[in-house]
């Protein structure tokens, strides 16, 4: 009875509040649309700049032969090492190849030559695979090199042909990596921000005081405050997959229902951190913050934009300790590879143990009476 | 002899060596207007919660409506009203949610609560604001909906705490009407103030000062007591001798 | 000027008192800082990887020895036959296999030519391709070693020299990033909250009754902010060089006066948010929910900008924080001089102006 008089506020209050509204509604549509277009991690152009000091056919030969290969954008050639480092500081080269003086002549006199190759290292995949690249190709260009002079091709050792495919994913587009995750992000914002937002604005207002005055028990005002915003998460969680489904068309390869209940058990919890998050502030600015670091934090341990493995041991054990983590994966799990209920049991269990402990600390600390 | 509906013996509220209310006894009667004088930061407001249930006492004992102060709080509370210093009800919810919602929370039934509601709004004259945002109106008409929302339920007793703080004299007056009113239909005012005028309104009056109890009697024999003209005498004479100063 | 140091005195004792959100105002790039230089990389490590060897002959074991030898793979105890590939892989913990033909060794040493394939689980395309490119690299490495070792005549021989970055250090791209998005979202959202606040409890009205200039009580609500960011500042400048161990190769009192005005472009920020919002909540759903993504996006240290598409790129444009990120990746990690960022350093001042015109108009239209 009590729950029906709570639960009527509660909505009356959600839905007069506009700011609350747009953002339950704008921002998933906002997100889903930036965070994919947004994040590709392709490594397109990699602009090289040439220190020609030889200025022989073979280092134009070699200079044609890095324009053409497709890996890179040719920007310029510079006259020496020194200017051609005014590009890279002017961020319009990633790499500078320097041919030596006597290249040509030196190649057929001493049988080697070294060539020197200088990349901007702040960006680490880029340049690792861009001085890669260079060296792929310059070893194609050696051996041609070798068989011209030699007069006869060298022979091989034995090839080992590698060949491979990308299983559940084959064109390997980011997109399909990247907006379940967002979807999960989604949800922790409404979850974790929003429910420790409002319950902080209730204790602000002196509300709260009022409330803890009346009969209504500690559990009916939890509920009553969870209930709306679980409603609310799901209804946001399923406008996300719409807008999934619409704009990039992807559908969960595996059941929907799992999903779901994923989703639900998931919501419990975090509505639970929002919770404990309001019972250890006292007014709204502290509880922003408070979530936003957690969700900070959690949002970059969650493997959703860097790799799980690749993190030690103990930044490891971090991140198994966040709810997100565990769904980042599951949704992952459902939407790309079908996974079913049974693959991903030990990752529900981990959350609705989550749900219990977040919803209990929360409970046991928010205390009707000082 | 009047049924007793709050008893107090020694309650006192420690916040680490801070004594904030020291071992005040005292007793209200039912129906009586009770008034709780003191300046500000004499300990009021801090009594008041222990007896509405809001904050546990450090030491004493005290019953509230026949339950128990430290270990029935709930009981109490169903048969309590409140009004706290800070304007508390829902400023973006309509008149007649916040009156459906605490109507509903303490248990009167739906028909009774469209009923009384509707004869609330037409006494207070507020019908041509009763869907508007409660966060709309002016203090004055904020402070009677608090009060008329705290009686609604038709408690034992109510608790006001500095009800009339901020408002204008004329409506001060208004205010106290409703209080009579309440008092009238059974209902025993607990009510604190700093305006020490205010202390004629009621039956018998304490004066707090440095969280003790200063004075306990009836505002016509304090006055003798003190050979004072007004309370603001009265309370001017207890209170020079204070220590503890208003922050 | 005595009576703006009461009033900045007042807003410092407000801001003290707040215990917790001083604490989450320090502990977030603190813990930013950490996990970026410690946790979070771009590399892929100890991935795991699954075999199925059909042949079991010296060469395929080398080859998987090579792999177990290599920190990016852990390789599974158990092989597995290829109908269990499927399964392993759905299960989502197995990153990719590996599979042998049967008679590979042989092929290879005898017919000059033997097959290997790799299948990768391509819902983390990322991870794909980083483990496909470190896999075919130990295989062409294991080729080379076995070939005829000759020297081979007319070698050219590259020499690679990693610019600014000698360690290989995988996060120190973030690190002015970190910088950027921490004052940006801190900045904003205290500046504005600050504002709103004194508007919602009613003692702004109080304030600019007072004989002081609207602008001098903006001021002073400024103030306190701008010196905690900067100290903030200082505090990263310090956990980077002595716990990370990156350098600051530039001038740090460019980067120091840089970093002020970056400041004072979020606190205008913070204003324009303040002027057009009526309720804290608002102003904290705003600067921070609102903020948070397309900072994170568009600033650019976490996803690369030359990718995105053309709107993204001119969306970017916007962000002060995206300019801010490349004056601090020069001149701290690059040593550059003004020279080299005088352009970023107008565009901010432009920036901030325009901020800073928009909200006084906007604040005095309020009063009115």
């Amino acid at each position: 009875m009590m729950m029906k008089y709570l639960l009527q506020k509660e909505f009356r209050q959600l839905f007069r509040d506009k700011a609350i509204l747009a953002m339950m509604f704008v921002m998933p549509t906002v997100q889903l649309i930036i965070i994919p277009l947004a994040m590709n991690f392709d490594v397109k152009n990699i602009n090289i700049t040439v220190v020609d000091l030889d200025h022989s056919s073979l280092s134009q030969r070699l200079i044609t032969k890095i324009g053409s290969s497709g890996y890179f954008r040719f920007i310029n050639t510079s006259a020496s090492y020194k200017e051609a480092l005014q590009s890279i500081e002017k961020e319009e080269a990633d790499l500078i190849m320097e041919i030596p003086d006597g290249f040509e002549r030196n190649l057929v006199r001493e049988g080697s030559q070294k060539i020197s190759l200088s990349v901007d290292a702040i960006n680490g995949t880029k340049a690792s695979l861009g001085a890669g690249y260079l060296t792929t190709v310059m070893a194609d260009f050696n051996q041609h090199v070798r068989a011209d002079l030699d007069g006869h091709a060298i022979a091989d050792g034995p090839v080992i042909d590698v060949t491979y495919s990308n299983w559940f994913n084959p064109s390997g587009e980011y997109k399909y990596y990247i907006v379940p995750g967002v979807l999960v992000l989604l949800l922790t914002m409404i979850g974790g921000f929003l429910s420790a937002l409002n319950i902080v604005k209730e204790k602000e207002a002196g509300t709260m005081e009022q409330i803890n005055v009346t009969p209504i028990k500690k559990w009916q005002f939890i509920l009553g405050k969870m209930i709306p915003f679980w409603i609310m998460g799901m209804i946001v969680f399923s406008l996300g997959l719409l807008v999934t489904r619409l704009i990039y068309g992807i559908h969960p390869a595996g059941s929907l229902a799992v999903l779901y209940l994923f989703a639900s058990v998931y919501l419990v919890a975090l509505l639970g951190f929002g919770l404990l998050i309001s019972t250890y502030s006292d007014n709204q600015l502290q509880a922003m913050f408070v979530a936003f670091f957690f969700m900070m934090i959690f949002m970059l341990m969650s493997g959703l934009f860097t790799s799980l493995e690749s993190m030690p041991r103990w930044a490891r054990t971090i991140a198994d300790l966040t709810p997100i983590t565990h769904f980042i994966k599951v949704v992952r799990m459902i939407m790309l590879k079908g996974s079913s209920l049974s693959d991903i049991k030990t990752e529900l269990g981990y959350e609705v143990i989550f749900a219990i402990l977040l919803n209990t600390w929360a409970i046991w600390n928010y205390k009707k009476t000082a | 002899m009047d049924e007793r509906v709050i008893i107090c013996k020694k309650l006192t509220k420690r916040f680490g060596d801070f004594v904030a209310v020291d071992q005040i006894s005292f007793d209200v009667g039912k129906g009586e207007i009770f008034g709780f004088l003191g300046a500000n930061g004499a300990g009021k407001t801090t009594a008041i919660r222990m007896l509405c249930g809001l904050s546990f006492p450090s030491s004493g004992e005290a019953s509230v409506a026949g339950f128990n102060v430290f270990r029935q709080q709930e009981s109490i509370k169903k048969n309590i009203g409140y009004m706290s210093q800070k304007f508390s009800l829902y400023e973006d919810l309509s008149i007649v949610e916040n009156i459906q919602f605490f109507g509903g929370v303490y248990g009167v039934p739906d028909k009774e609560i469209s009923s009384r509601s509707n004869a609330l709004i037409q006494k207070l004259g507020l019908q041509s604001e009763a869907k508007k945002m409660v966060g709309a109106l002016p203090l004055g008409w904020k402070q009677k909906l608090a009060f008329s929302v705290a009686v609604f339920h038709q408690p034992k007793i109510v608790f006001l705490d500095e009800p009339t703080a901020g408002v204008d004299p004329v409506a001060r007056r208004q205010f106290w009407d409703m209080i009579y009113e309440a008092a009238a239909s059974g209902i025993t005012i607990f009510v604190t103030t700093h305006y020490m005028d205010e202390a004629e309104y009621c039956n018998r009056i304490t004066m707090m000062v440095d969280g003790k109890i200063a004075a306990l009697d009836t505002p016509g024999r304090l006055k003798q007591q003190y050979s004072a003209d007004s309370m603001d005498d009265v309370f001017y004479q207890l209170a020079r001798k204070a220590k503890r100063v208003d922050d | 000027m005595k009576q703006l140091l009461v009033f900045v005195k007042k807003e410092f004792y407000q801001v003290f008192r707040d215990r917790r959100t001083l604490l989450i105002m320090f502990g977030l790039p603190v813990a930013q800082i950490l996990l970026f230089g410690f946790a979070l990389t771009s590399e892929v490590k100890n991935a795991r990887i699954a075999i199925s060897d059909n042949a079991v002959d010296v060469n395929s074991l080398q080859i998987i020895q090579k792999i177990r030898a290599s920190s990016n793979f852990l390789v599974d105890s158990d092989p597995i036959n290829p109908n269990q590939i499927n399964t392993v892989l759905k299960k989502g913990d197995v990153k990719c296999v590996v599979i042998f033909p049967p008679g590979f060794g042989n092929d290879l040493i005898h017919l000059g030519n033997a097959r290997v394939q790799i299948i990768t689980d391509g819902s983390d395309p990322n991870t794909a391709r980083t483990l496909l490119n470190y896999l075919t690299a130990i295989i062409a490495d294991y080729q080379k070693e076995i070939s005829t070792p000759e020297v081979l005549p007319y070698s050219i021989i590259t020499e690679t020299r990693m610019l600014y970055n000698e360690e290989g250090n995988g996060s120190l791209n973030f690190i002015p990033g970190v910088l950027a998005l921490v004052l940006m979202i801190v900045c904003t959202a205290l500046t504005s909250v600050a504002v709103v606040r004194e508007r919602e409890l009613g003692t702004m009205e109080v304030l600019l009754v007072s004989p002081f200039k609207p602008v001098m009580v903006l001021i002073a609500k400024a103030i306190p902010y701008l010196i905690l960011s900067l100290v903030n500042f200082l505090l990263i400048l310090l956990l980077c060089v002595w716990v990370l161990h990156v350098p600051i190769l530039g001038s740090i009192v460019l980067l120091f006066l840089e970093t002020i005005l970056f400041i004072l472009a979020c606190l205008s920020f913070g204003l324009l948010i303040s002027t057009i919002t009526h309720s804290q909540q608002s102003a904290l759903l705003l600067s921070i929910m609102g903020m948070m993504i397309p900072t994170l996006v568009f600033t650019g240290f976490l996803f690369p900008l030359e990718n995105m598409p053309l709107i993204f790129r001119l969306i970017s444009n916007l962000i002060p924080a995206r300019w801010y990120y490349l004056i601090v990746k020069s001149i701290m990690l690059k040593g550059l001089g003004f020279e080299y960022v005088w352009k970023e350093t107008l565009v901010l001042t432009g920036m901030t102006l325009v901020l800073l015109i928009i909200s006084m108009k906007n604040f005095k239209t309020r009063l009115s």
